[in-house]
């Protein structure tokens, strides 16, 4: 029973990762229709952008964030502009070849830059776990849940609620008459692809802290993120937020009372269930975006 | 087109001929990973087997001629690290090569050895299969998991171990080792519980520590590397996990466990190959001190010693056995490398048969230590 209870616990803390993970590819893999492989780079670049600002800036963790979120939201603009820009219209292999190259070259570049020695990112939080009757759960983490469900919340707020969210939905489901409605096609795109940068930037700079950072982190968090994405239904925030708490209680169940060697297929078994089933993901009816 | 063949085969010849004017050197294949997830050990790897090729050359280079290492990336993917092999053996001629760092690389390799009839020196990998499976090009100086075993099961009633449970890598390192570890200990009579595993890429493991904190077990036994176990340790500590814990594989780097998992890795027991913390307990203090100054000197990490010095004995190893051989042809090096017989930094170098008669792979059987971590500091533990 206590370890049930742990293992639930962990369900919660690392569920909101994979929820973070997914929102941000949902809006890139799902609503943009990009095959984003540069997902897991973006989120290792946010890392190492956490770490620079706390170890050489000298600068806390909680100002560390937003410096790692702003370079996540640039860097995206930048691949978007530079890249996808002249791309558009073309077929979704040629795109996805680009991506898979700008992947390699980021994390390529993060090797180079930083080196292959993983660097840790000093918590301020203390290292004594809060107990919770029979489970622990270290501060750090409560915090990136918190900080997690916050973003996903913004983000969610921001699709549904704001002109801008509006103009977004509108522009992919047809572009064309979004432009003849006023729509700055050209921005919104740019936008929306820098957002859901900014949003892997954010999980990887929140995560840096509690793993280590090192160039390869970004990819089991890409293949995670694109499982998510798929489980949730493309382009759902919401369903790819609860799609990170299936895959994370899938994991942990899976790896606590079946086969830990199984860990990260337990995942993929509950993916391609869903898929056989609904293929369109398992909340794509009710809530997809456009 | 006429003209371009004529070009194609210009730049061909001039290749070929750039190859094979290196009449003057004797060239040793480098087969490590410098990218992708063993990128920082197996950098290492390569730069501790510079400083021996300098070394080398500053005393008069081998054979009258100059050392020259032919060092290619394997990626930290087995596929690449057989494509390494196969190029270096056919394309760049070196009669003898040391890699791949891990024993999923190396098991990789191996079948190319067969192949071609190379020889090649194991410096870091640790699973039994590499010398138990019949291939007689294989010298390796890293010590099997069961020789690590073996070293520590005096060690096992000190300890006062009663039940063990194991954590260990899902691959050819961590599954040889909670199996050649599990054996030692049931002979000991320990009694053995769990064993668990993670992915090698794997970063949150909470999964298998909740299991493991639910053990009656007073011990867990890890297999893995220095990234993974500074995750590992934070994650203990988060969880509230207090059992024993001891390391096994000599990939640990228990410099950069303390500066990175801090107070969480206070009390962890690691089984390590060298001792650089103490030089004057190693085999050859002189050359270990030597090695050590020369590698800080370099402006490389202290912490990397560790794995460098593997590079460093492993070049010195190849080294020997071309000497020996007279002559750099694989033949006569896979021939030479069984009188090798000198004192590497962590113990004598010398190859003992292992595996199928007839075709015995080489094993040499280094010093294994047991150091404890205690108060931010490398200490051996008092048994």
């Amino acid at each position: 029973m206590d370890q049930l209870i742990q293992h639930l616990v962990n369900t919660l803390i690392l569920g909101g990762t994979y929820a973070l993970l997914g929102i941000g590819l949902t809006l890139i893999f799902g609503i943009m229709n990009v095959v984003n492989f540069t997902h897991g780079a973006l989120y290792t670049v946010g890392a190492y952008l956490t770490y620079l600002a706390v170890a050489a800036l000298g600068l806390d963790l909680f100002l560390a964030l937003p410096v790692a979120i702003l370079g996540g939201l640039l860097l995206g603009a930048l691949i978007e502009i530079v890249l996808l820009r002249p791309l558009r219209g073309q077929d979704i292999d040629t795109t996805m070849l680009v991506m898979i190259g700008a992947g390699i070259v980021l994390q390529s570049g993060t090797l180079w830059i930083f080196g292959g020695v993983a660097k840790a990112v000093p918590s301020p939080f203390p290292e004594a776990p809060l107990q919770i009757g029979p489970a622990s759960v270290s501060w750090l983490r409560l915090f990136v849940l918190g900080a997690a469900l916050l973003l996903i919340g913004l983000t969610y707020a921001l699709i549904n609620r704001t002109k801008l969210g509006l103009a977004m939905r509108a522009t992919f489901q047809d572009a064309d008459t979004a432009a003849l409605m006023g729509v700055n096609v050209r921005v919104i795109y740019t936008a929306t692809f820098a957002m859901g940068s900014a949003l892997a930037a954010a999980a990887g700079a929140l995560l840096g802290p509690v793993y280590v950072v090192h160039p390869q982190m970004g990819g089991p968090a890409e293949l995670k993120a694109f499982a998510i994405v798929i489980l949730g239904g493309l382009g759902n925030v919401t369903g790819a937020a609860i799609g990170g708490f299936i895959l994370a209680l899938a994991e942990e169940l899976g790896a606590g009372y079946i086969s830990s060697g199984y860990r990260d297929a337990m995942g993929f078994l509950i993916i391609i269930a869903v898929l056989l089933y609904r293929p369109t993901g398992l909340f794509a009816k009710a809530e997809r975006v456009g | 087109m006429p003209g371009r063949f004529t070009l194609t085969t210009a730049i061909l010849l001039a290749l070929a001929a750039a190859t094979g004017a290196r009449a003057d050197t004797v060239r040793i294949g480098v087969n490590e990973p410098l990218t992708g997830a063993f990128a920082a050990s197996g950098t290492y790897v390569v730069n501790g087997a510079k400083i021996a090729a300098d070394e080398i050359n500053a005393r008069g280079g081998l054979l009258g001629k100059t050392l020259e290492l032919v060092i290619e990336d394997n990626k930290s993917n087995p596929t690449e690290a057989a494509a390494v092999a196969e190029k270096l053996i056919t394309s760049d001629k070196t009669p003898v090569m040391m890699g791949a760092w891990g024993s999923s690389l190396t098991l990789a390799v191996m079948p190319k050895l067969m192949d071609y009839e190379v020889p090649m020196l194991v410096e870091t990998s640790s699973s039994g299969k590499i010398t138990t499976s019949g291939n007689p090009y294989v010298f390796r100086i890293s010590p099997p998991s069961a020789l690590e075993a073996e070293t520590f099961a005096p060690m096992v009633s000190k300890l006062g171990m009663k039940k063990v449970d194991f954590l260990v890598l899902n691959n050819d390192f961590g599954r040889g080792a909670a199996t050649d570890f599990g054996k030692m200990l049931k002979e000991k009579g320990v009694q053995v519980g769990l064993t668990e595993t993670m992915d090698q890429g794997a970063q949150d493991m909470s999964a298998q520590l909740a299991k493991l904190k639910g053990s009656d077990s007073d011990t867990i036994m890890i297999t893995s590397a220095v990234d993974q176990l500074v995750l590992l340790f934070k994650q203990m500590a988060a969880l509230g996990l207090k059992k024993r814990v001891i390391t096994t594989g000599g990939s640990q780097n228990p410099d950069q466990i303390i500066a990175q998992a801090g107070s969480a890795a206070e009390g962890t027991m690691h089984l390590t190959t060298f001792l650089p913390w103490l030089p004057e307990k190693t085999p050859d203090p002189k050359a270990t001190e030597t090695f050590i100054a020369e590698w800080k000197k370099r402006g490389f990490q202290f912490a990397g010693v560790t794995e460098s010095f593997r590079g460093y004995d492993g070049i010195r190893a190849i080294a020997h056995a071309i000497e020996k051989a007279g002559k750099a042809e694989p033949a006569a090096i896979a021939k030479a490398f069984w009188s090798v017989d000198f004192t590497g930094l962590n113990g004598p170098i010398r190859f003992a048969k292992s595996g199928p008669a007839g075709k015995e792979s080489g094993q040499s059987k280094p010093d294994v230590y047991l150091i404890e971590i205690k108060d931010g500091r490398v200490v051996l533990p008092t048994l």
